[in-house]
C-alpha cells in the first residue's frame, strides 16, 4: 500500500502536450444536496469541471465520493441544486438523462462486465442498441479500443476467464466505445491485486494524455500527483478542500485533510 | 511421477486397491450397488408374481381391450360407455394433458407477473402480490381446488336464472355464460373456405418470424432497428381479417343459448376443469413468482447500473442484461414446478374431473380388479410425461445457460 511503490509504478514520462484545460465548462454543479431518506449524504456541493481537467476525489470511506460522481450520470438522484453536464441540465426529463449517459462513461470498482456476453459483445452492446451503429462498425470500434487497452486477443472470451486487471481494462474499453467526452471512475483499482493496479493506471494515464475529462475517485496518490490537475478532499458529504496536487499534498489547509493524508500516506 | 507408477505396477494388483485406490473405488461401489439393486428387484418381482398367483390372479393387460362400461363427462375424443378400457385411459390421459398444459401456461403468466410486481416500488402493488404469494403457498392445494370449485358451483347463478327477466345475464355481449353448471363460451363453426383462412393465418405467422429475422439482420447491417412489435401485430391481424372478408366470412361463432333447463350450443367448460385449472395455476403461480423474484434479485445491482451508465434504457437493460442472467437461475426450479403441477393435477378426483388417475387409475381398476397393472401403467404415464417435460426444459436451459464463467 506504500505510496512510494505506486509512485514508482506510474513514474514514466507523461506526455503533457495534449493535457490542456480549456475554459469550456464540462460539468457545473451548484448548491447540490442529496439525502438518503433522513440521511443528508451530500451537502451544498459546488463544483465546476472544465473540459480536459483530470480531477481526483479522495476522502474517508462513507464521505459521499461515490454518491457525488453517481449523481453526475443520474445513477443517484439529487434532491436540491443543479447539475449541468455538457450544457444539458439533469432533470427528471428522460431524454436529458439518456443524452448525458451516452456522453459520460463510467467505470466501477467491481468492473460490472456482463458475464453472459463475450468481451467483444460487452463492448458492442451499447453502441448497437443506443447509438444504432451497424454491428460490423461497432466491432471495429471495439477492437480498436481493446487494442488500446492491450487485450485484443481476448475479444472472444468471457469476462470470467480474465484477470481482474484485464476485466477493468475491458470495462474502460467498453465505456470508450460510446465515445464519451467525460469519464467517471469510482475506485477503479481498489478491487485489484497490487500487480494489476499498474496496468489499469497506465490505461487511465493514456486516456488523460489524450485530453479526456476525468473525474476519478481513488486513493492512488501517485496517480493523483502525476496526472491530476486538481485534487478534491471530501468529508461527511462536503467538499472540504481542493487544490493543485502539489499544494494539496505539500501544504494541506484543513485539519481534516492533514489527518486523512497522514493516515493514507502512512507517515 | 514415473517412479510411483513403476512401483505399483511392479508390486502387482492388490485386492485392497479396489477400495482404497481412487482409480477403482467408484467402480467397485457401482458394481456393488448394481448387484444389490438387481437382487432387490428380482425378489420384488418374484414375490409379487408369487402372491398374485396365490390369490388366483395372473399378470395380464388383456383388460385394456374389454368394454369399459362407464361414462366420462368430459371427452376430447369420441367415447361411449361401450368403448374399451384402453380408450377410457386415453380419454383420461388427454384430460390430464389438457389441464396440465393449460395450467403450466397460466401459472407461468401469473407467476412472472406476480414475481416482477412483487419487486415493484409501488407499496400497494408489492403488498398485494405478497398477500397472493403467501396466501396460496401456505394453504394446501386440495383446499384451494375445493374452495374454488365451491365458489364456482355455489356462488354462480343457475341456468334458469338467465331466462328473460331472470337475475343473471351473460357477459361480453351475451356470448359467455357463467353458471353453476359450468362456463359456456362461443364455439367456432368452420364453414367452406375456412381451410384457406387457416392457411392465410399460418402464412402470416411465418411472415412474422421471417420479418423478425430480417429486422435483426438489417440492424446488424445498418444499425437501425425496424419497429418489430407494431409490424408483427399488423402481420398477425390484417391478412387474416382481410381474408375473412374476401372469403365471405367462412368462420362463424355458435353462441350458447338457453334451451330448456340448460345452455345449448357453444363450448361447455365444466366447473371441475375450471376450478382445477385455476387452483393449479394460482397455487403453482405463487411458487413461480418467488422463483422469478429470486432470479431477478440474483443478478447483481451493478449489472443494471453498468447498463444504465452506458445509456441503455430500463426495458432494454431488462431484456439484454438482466433476464438472460436471471433465466439460468429461474429455469431449473421452473422445471420442477411444471412437474409438480402435472402430477398435482391427479387431485382432479376431488372435484370429479376425469383425468388419467380417475379413469385408468380409478374406475377401470375398480371394475377389473387389475390394481397392479393399472397402477404400473399410470405410473409409467406420469414418468414418461415428466421425463418429456424436463427433457424439453433442459434443452431450453442448455440454450440459455451461461457459457464460460
Ligand atoms: N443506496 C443508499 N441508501 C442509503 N444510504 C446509502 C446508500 N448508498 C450510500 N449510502 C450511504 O451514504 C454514505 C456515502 O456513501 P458513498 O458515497 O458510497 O461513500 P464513499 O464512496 O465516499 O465511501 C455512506 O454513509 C453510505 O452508507
Ligand atoms: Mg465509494
Amino acid at each position: 500500500m506504500s505510496d512510494v511503490a505506486h509512485e514508482m509504478q506510474t513514474s514514466r514520462a507523461i506526455d503533457r502536450s495534449q493535457m490542456q484545460v480549456s475554459d469550456e465548462v464540462a460539468i457545473q454543479i451548484t448548491d447540490m444536496n442529496k439525502w438518503f431518506g433522513q440521511f443528508h449524504v451530500l451537502r451544498d456541493i459546488d463544483l465546476t469541471v472544465y473540459r480536459g481537467e483530470r480531477i481526483v476525489i479522495c476522502g474517508p470511506s462513507g464521505s459521499g465520493k461515490s454518491t457525488l460522481i453517481r449523481c453526475i450520470n443520474h445513477l443517484e438522484e439529487h434532491q436540491a441544486g443543479r447539475i449541468v453536464v455538457d450544457g444539458i441540465e439533469l432533470s427528471n426529463d428522460l431524454k436529458n438523462i439518456d443524452k448525458i449517459r451516452s456522453e459520460v462513461g463510467m467505470c466501477f470498482q467491481h468492473f460490472n462486465l456482463f458475464p453472459h456476453l463475450t468481451i467483444l459483445e460487452n463492448c458492442t452492446l451499447a453502441p448497437i442498441w443506443v447509438r444504432k451503429v451497424p454491428k460490423r462498425e461497432a466491432e471495429e470500434t471495439a477492437m480498436h479500443y481493446l487494442t488500446k487497452v492491450k487485450i485484443p486477443d481476448q475479444a472472444n472470451k468471457y469476462p470470467g476467464q480474465l484477470s481482474g486487471g484485464q476485466q477493468q481494462r475491458v470495462a474502460i474499453a467498453r465505456s470508450l466505445c460510446m465515445r464519451p467526452r467525460i469519464m467517471l471512475f469510482d475506485e477503479p483499482t481498489s478491487a485489484l491485486d497490487p500487480e494489476m493496479i499498474k496496468e489499469v493506471l497506465d490505461t487511465m494515464i493514456e486516456l488523460a494524455e489524450e485530453g479526456m475529462t476525468m473525474l476519478c475517485v481513488t486513493h492512488e496518490m501517485g496517480f493523483a500527483r502525476q496526472v491530476a490537475n486538481r485534487v478534491i478532499f471530501m468529508d461527511q458529504g462536503q467538499i472540504v478542500e481542493q487544490n493543485e496536487p502539489e499544494e494539496f499534498f505539500g501544504n494541506p489547509q484543513s485539519e481534516r485533510t492533514k489527518l486523512f493524508l497522514s493516515q493514507i500516506l502512512g507517515h | 511421477m514415473a517412479s510411483t507408477v513403476d512401483a505399483s505396477s511392479r508390486q502387482g494388483f492388490k485386492l485392497s486397491q479396489l477400495i482404497y485406490d481412487t482409480r477403482y473405488r467408484s467402480l467397485t461401489i457401482q458394481a456393488i450397488a448394481m448387484a444389490l439393486l438387481v437382487l432387490f428387484l428380482s425378489w420384488l418381482v418374484s414375490n409379487t408374481v408369487q402372491n398374485l398367483s396365490d390369490l388366483g390372479k395372473d399378470f395380464d393387460f388383456g383388460f385394456l381391450g374389454q368394454r369399459a362400461g362407464y361414462d366420462i363427462n368430459q371427452t376430447l375424443i369420441p367415447y361411449t360407455s361401450g368403448s374399451s378400457h384402453a380408450r377410457a385411459a386415453i380419454v383420461g390421459i388427454l384430460n390430464t394433458l389438457l389441464v396440465a398444459f393449460l395450467g403450466c401456461i397460466l401459472a407461468t403468466i401469473v407467476g412472472v407477473i406476480a414475481g416482477v410486481l412483487r419487486l415493484s416500488k409501488n407499496w400497494l402493488v408489492a403488498r398485494l402480490m405478497t398477500v397472493y404469494v403467501e396466501g396460496f403457498r401456505n394453504v394446501p392445494l386440495l383446499l384451494w381446488i375445493i374452495a374454488i370449485f365451491a365458489m364456482m358451483t355455489e356462488a354462480t347463478p343457475q341456468p334458469r336464472d338467465f331466462r328473460e327477466g331472470g337475475t343473471a345475464s351473460m357477459w361480453l355481449w351475451d356470448s359467455v355464460a357463467v353458471s353453476n353448471r359450468g362456463v359456456y363460451i362461443p364455439a367456432p363453426v368452420w364453414g367452406p373456405g375456412s381451410t384457406a383462412l387457416i392457411i392465410v393465418f399460418v402464412l402470416s405467422i411465418a411472415a412474422i418470424i421471417g420479418f423478425r429475422r430480417y429486422a435483426f439482420r438489417r440492424q446488424e447491417a445498418t444499425g437501425v432497428l425496424l419497429p418489430i412489435l407494431p409490424v408483427s401485430l399488423a402481420l398477425f391481424f390484417l391478412p387474416s381479417i382481410l381474408a375473412y372478408f374476401v372469403l365471405g366470412g367462412p368462420v362463424s361463432l355458435a353462441y350458447p343459448e338457453l334451451g330448456g333447463f340448460n345452455f345449448q350450443g357453444g363450448l361447455h367448460m365444466r366447473n371441475s376443469l375450471i376450478a382445477l385449472w385455476l387452483a393449479l395455476s394460482l397455487y403453482t403461480g405463487a411458487f413461480i413468482a418467488e422463483i422469478v423474484r429470486g432470479g431477478i434479485l440474483s443478478v447483481a445491482k451493478g449489472q443494471s447500473e453498468a447498463a444504465f451508465a452506458l445509456g441503455l434504457r430500463p426495458s432494454r437493460t431488462m431484456n439484454l442484461v438482466i433476464l438472460p442472467q436471471a433465466m439460468r437461475v429461474i429455469i431449473p426450479p421452473l422445471i420442477s414446478q411444471y412437474l409438480n403441477l402435472t402430477k398435482n393435477s391427479s387431485l382432479a378426483i376431488a372435484v370429479g374431473y376425469m383425468d388419467a388417475r380417475s379413469t385408468l387409475g380409478g374406475i377401470t381398476i375398480n371394475q377389473t380388479g387389475r390394481e397392479l397393472e393399472g397402477m404400473l401403467l399410470l405410473g409409467l404415464f406420469y414418468l414418461v410425461l415428466s421425463l418429456i417435460i424436463s427433457g424439453a426444459m433442459n434443452v431450453f436451459n442448455a440454450r440459455m445457460k451461461l457459457k464460460e464463467r
